[in-house]
């Protein structure tokens, strides 16, 4: 039997979070009352223009240069011509033939090594309103009616187009997840799925393995989150196959993934649609990049993930927990404020992504929503370091930081957990029990030092596993010497 | 130049609802001025690039201020039809 | 006196100062005016009376504390019925915005509100300002104050005749193809297409967006470059909007053509025009001549294909930009099935006839597999009409023509003959696809004693030198439009 070949493109739609749209000054908060966020321009009022949100450029060249664009010195909108009830003009102004990011790339590693993903472009749009549809369960074909509220239309938008570079619905999943990274990391927009802030198509054919010549494109939409895409995708994939391998044809078509039941299905759409009438928008001028503007963008790039972790690796920190750290916006500014108020870099990270890792995920909490901060952290590892708190109490103590219970040191101390390594503390503890174990003491004396370990575990029940094993251990070879 | 309007195809692109003898006649009255349009292609503009600004002019930006907003009751009173706070159009068939 | 109707704006602006009248007096003769005239002219679709009251009471306390707001101050203006007004109805002539009542102010309305103008009401138009008559109106024609029985030119008609009849004192219109200067050529009065980019078209609603200038219609050149004036100038609202300063155009008004070069264009003098047009914009020219200016031939040999790529750019334009009427946030809605049935009855009962046409044409010039052949070789031909405008720049100061082919057509003579009303502009849509400026002036009548009117163009803001050369024009010809109208004519 033939093997096929996914071949992936991903269409990503980021919604960025300036303050006011795209064109206009409402505000683009989420989750105002309907139609408030709304003016006569991003309402297609009769005799208003759009005004480009200079912001908005900026976001969009930076989401650019992170991608490795080519950012276009010459730059134009363009009216896309559709209608639409909940889009004010009846036309997006979008970009068509000379988008703002040309070109670019994004590294993927799904454990076999980087792979990159070609980015075809990335440009500017407006968003749309929101239709909510009435009757019958609020499904589109069945509804009597819909209710529009406008306050989304106009907000800024980006689309990220990727080549067809994906191979997998794996890789489909790491890619938009590093992208999902990437805009966080560059505080351009929230990319929060479930607000719809961020939203992805994506399109998929087969093609024989070891062939070029591509198949048919079928465009799959309605993917709600990254799970849902790996989901659809891997339907798609074994769709295609079972079609290809009865010898039947693909038809080129763009169809709707139903997450309930787990398949898609093609969306009745009518062939002229599709005839979008791209023509330069006349009421905006083109937009002109030169290099001292990109220069000063680019200047204020953070850091990015791929970058982040080279620089791990050079503090000395393991592949596997640099990957970690570097790909988490979170972790990532913890890690860097614990290094910063002095931890070890392995130790703070090992913390990270070992003990606190461990910690969320029973409590089924985040890093931001817990009081663990980068201080804290810090603190904790060096008191671990040295000998303050045993590896044992430094989790107690983590805990009480993260339910905010106060500094390692004020959890420690009312948690009563701080560890004993004072000889002069822990001397008459150890004498208690080595008088209380003479048959022990006897043993270690004739040279058994395996009961060592049991003369330290009765310190630490006397001390209620306060005191540092290894001065414990010390005393005691002292005293039976 | 003879011109050749599928009208019936552009009449529905441009959400317009026509009749039969209307669109025989718009058919009729596009293609004769068409054909005189259609003059600009004798005209050779090899390597002259499109102009569609008059004037011009580039990066007319906006500044990322919010700006006051409409009220809705104002707006929405210009609704043909409304729900409470919502404009309210009839069944959509199909999803953009 | 005579009656204050007829004054010119500048007449009317001293008259006010000195205290001769107030506002509301001039107010009043002009509301009497248009009590006269509207029935056989219908030059408006509506008159605020009460919001021109306040408007006039409140100019008069304004001069009364001393405070000068500009040459508008106190003045009875028109506005066509594209330009958006707070809480007024505004219909663009057309079915579809029966009964809109815009909920802001375009930016040039704002500014004239600031400069105490007086708003009397909204003139008519061709719906959408589509069309060179101000018969594609859905309220009905406007009809020529010098003939009721011919057009009046258009698409502002309405603001046109207003100005000539005295039913108003100064109106602003629109231009995209010529719809400022070929109804003022028509009605006899002066008509003034600033350079694109000059005056806000926040506002004013779009017809063809890379084409459409707001300009005012006013009974002299001066009073047009005083309302021109308070309009103009840059605004962030409107990304195309001219960022420089506005130029002083006054200084020059006194100055004579002496030393000028003034350009006739081959392409838009001679053939194809009325002998009696030819003859007076020719008289016109040799007047120039005798002022002191050098008279120079130039050609534009692109100017043959103007008005075909501009009927491919305009409509493309329009079919986007009208778009936005589909029943769900304002205007007329007609019941569907569903939401698509709805939109499509509701503008297929909403827009009339020439409106539908452009719809489609521009529909069909952007669509796939057309573009490249209609609307992008459109666009490259405007580029060599650009061109070939800079070029001729180089030989003159400005350029003149007849503004219309013909003096005012009768009503209904042209309605079933799309492409020989879409003629009447051939010599005006050249200055729209430039984005230059273009004045019409007022020079003499035809035998039949119709208004004809003189073009006069200039470069991107050439506007200083071609009102210059207007006021000149003006004198020499001697044209006063008062002592050629009188209201009882129109009666
Ligand atoms: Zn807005």
């Amino acid at each position: 039997m033939m093997a096929y070949e996914p071949v992936i493109g991903i269409e990503t739609h980021v919604e960025l979070t300036t303050a006011s749209k795209m064109f206009c000054g409402c505000p683009v908060d989420f989750g105002a009352p309907p139609n408030t966020n709304v003016c006569p321009v991003c309402l297609g009022l009769p005799g208003a223009l759009p005004v480009v949100n200079g912001t908005a450029v900026e976001y969009a060249m930076t989401i650019g240069l992170a991608l490795n664009c080519d950012i276009a010195a010459h730059s134009v909108f363009a009216r896309k011509n559709y209608f639409y009830p909940d889009m004010p003009k009846n036309y997006q102004i979008s970009q068509f033939d000379e988008p703002l990011c040309v070109d670019g790339h994004l590294d993927i590693d799904t454990g076999d090594g980087p792979v990159p993903v070609g980015i075809t472009r990335v440009h500017m749009e407006e968003d749309t309103g929101k239709s909510t549809h009435i009757g019958e369960g609020g499904r589109i074909h069945a509804a009597t009616h819909s209710l529009i509220d406008f306050n989304r239309a106009g907000v800024p938008l980006m689309e990220i187009v990727s080549e067809p570079d994906i191979r997998s619905a794996e890789q489909a999943r790491a890619f938009v997840t590093e992208l999902r990274e990437v805009v966080l990391r560059l505080g351009v927009s929230d990319a929060k799925l479930e607000e719809g802030s961020m939203r992805f198509d994506g399109n998929i054919s087969l093609r024989p393995e070891g062939t070029e010549a591509f198949g048919t494109k079928v465009e799959i939409k309605n993917m709600n989150s990254i799970r849902s895409l790996q989901r659809a995708l891997n339907h798609e994939i074994e769709r295609q196959t079972a079609l290809l391998e009865a010898g039947e044809a693909v038809v080129q078509e763009t169809r709707h993934w139903n997450e309930e039941t787990g398949t898609t299905s093609g969306m009745r759409s009518k062939e002229e649609s599709f005839d979008y009438r791209y023509f330069p928008e006349p009421d905006l001028v083109p937009v002109a990049v030169d290099d001292e503007w990109r220069e000063r963008v680019t200047a204020r790039l953070p850091e990015l993930p791929a970058q982040a972790y080279g620089r791990y690796l050079d503090m000395g920190l393991d592949g596997p927990v640099a990957a970690v750290i570097s790909r988490d916006v979170e972790y990532g500014s913890v890690f860097e404020a614990a290094v910063a108020a002095g931890g070890t870099p392995q130790m703070v990270a090992n913390w990270l992504t070992g003990e606190v890792t461990a910690l969320l995920r029973r409590t089924e909490s985040t890093l931001a929503e817990s009081a663990i901060n980068g201080t804290a952290l810090a603190e904790l590892s060096s008191m671990v370091a040295d000998g303050t708190l045993s590896a044992s109490a430094a989790k107690d103590v983590l805990a009480g930081v993260a339910a905010g219970e106060g500094t390692p040191d004020e959890v420690a101390a009312s948690r009563d957990l701080i560890q004993v390594s004072d000889s002069a503390a822990l001397e008459p503890i150890v004498d208690e029990v080595l008088a209380a174990n003479a048959e022990a003491v006897e043993k270690l004396r004739a040279g058994d030092g395996k009961v060592v370990g049991f003369l330290i575990g009765q310190v630490m029940r006397a001390t209620g596993g306060k005191a540092d094993p290894g001065a414990v251990s010390e005393i005691i070879r002292s005293r039976a010497g | 130049m003879p011109v050749d309007i599928d009208i019936a195809k552009v009449a529905r692109l441009a959400r317009l609802a026509l009749d039969d003898e209307e669109l025989e006649r718009y058919r009729q009255q596009c293609e004769v001025v068409l054909e005189h349009a259609a003059r600009v292609q004798a005209l050779p503009t090899d390597g002259v690039p499109p102009t569609s600004h008059p004037l011009p002019r580039t990066n007319a930006f906006r500044d990322d201020v919010v700006t006051e907003c409409l009220d809705r009751e104002e707006v929405l009173s210009q609704a043909p039809e409304r729900d409470g706070d919502y404009f309210l159009v009839p069944r959509i068939l199909d999803e953009a | 006196m005579s009656d204050l109707a007829d004054l010119t704006l500048a007449e009317a602006s001293r008259g006010l100062r000195a205290r001769e009248f107030t506002s509301v007096e001039l107010l009043e003769a002009v509301h009497r005016r248009a009590a006269m005239t509207e029935a056989n002219l219908h030059a408006y679709l509506t008159l605020d009376r009460d919001g021109a009251a306040r408007a006039a009471v409140a100019a008069d306390s304004a001069f009364k504390a001393g405070t000068d707001l500009g040459p508008l101050q106190g003045v009875p203006v028109a506005l066509k019925d594209n330009m958006v007004t707070r809480g007024l109805e505004t219909t663009c002539s057309s079915k579809i915005l029966s009964g809109y009542e815009p909920p802001y102010d375009g930016t040039a309305v704002s500014r004239l509100r600031d400069g105490g103008a007086v708003i009397m009401g909204k003139t008519n138009l061709d719906e959408f300002a589509m069309g060179s008559s101000t018969e594609n109106s859905a309220y009905g024609p406007t009809r020529n104050p010098w003939d009721p029985d011919r057009v009046p030119g258009g698409s502002s008609g309405g603001s046109a005749a207003a100005v000539a009849a005295g039913s108003a004192m100064v109106a602003y219109g629109s231009d995209t193809g010529g719809s400022i200067r070929q109804p003022a050529a028509m009605c006899g009065i002066v008509g003034l297409k600033p350079t694109y980019g000059l005056v806000s078209r926040y506002g004013l609603i779009a017809f063809a967006s890379s084409l459409d200038q707001i300009g005012p219609l006013t009974r002299r050149v001066e009073d047009a470059v005083a309302a021109l004036e308070v309009v103009g100038g840059h605004d962030p609202a409107d990304s195309t909007s001219y960022p420089g300063p506005v130029p002083d155009y006054r200084s020059g008004l006194e100055s004579g053509v002496s030393g000028l070069r003034v350009g006739v264009v081959t392409e838009l003098n001679g053939e194809g025009i009325e002998p009696a047009v030819q003859e007076a914009v020719d008289r016109t020219i040799a007047r120039l001549e005798a002022a002191g200016a050098t008279i120079v031939p130039v050609s534009l040999p692109s100017l043959e294909y103007a008005l075909s790529a501009y009927y491919l750019i305009a409509p493309a334009e329009c079919s986007a930009n009208l778009a936005r009427f589909d029943g769900v946030r304002y205007g007329l809605r007609r019941l569907g099935e569903n939401v698509e049935e709805m939109m499509s009855n509701t503008r297929a009962e909403g827009f009339g006839p020439e409106v539908t046409r452009r719809i489609l044409l521009g529909t069909y010039a952007l669509s796939a597999g057309y573009y490249d052949a209609f609307y992008g070789q459109a666009q490259r031909v405007r580029t060599l009409i650009i061109r070939d405008f800079q070029a001729a720049y180089e030989q003159a100061d400005v350029l003149v023509s007849p503004t219309s082919p013909t003096t005012a057509f009768p009503v209904g003579e042209r309605t079933a003959d799309p492409l020989s009303m879409y003629l009447s502009d051939v010599c005006t849509i050249p200055s729209n696809m430039s984005g230059d400026p273009a004045i019409s002036v007022p020079v003499g009548l035809d035998g039949a004693g119709l208004p004809i009117g003189f073009q006069v163009m200039a470069p991107a803001l050439g506007e200083p030198v071609m009102v210059r050369v207007a006021a000149e024009v003006e004198r020499l010809a001697g044209f006063d439009a008062r002592a050629r109208f009188a209201s009882s004519e129109v009666q």
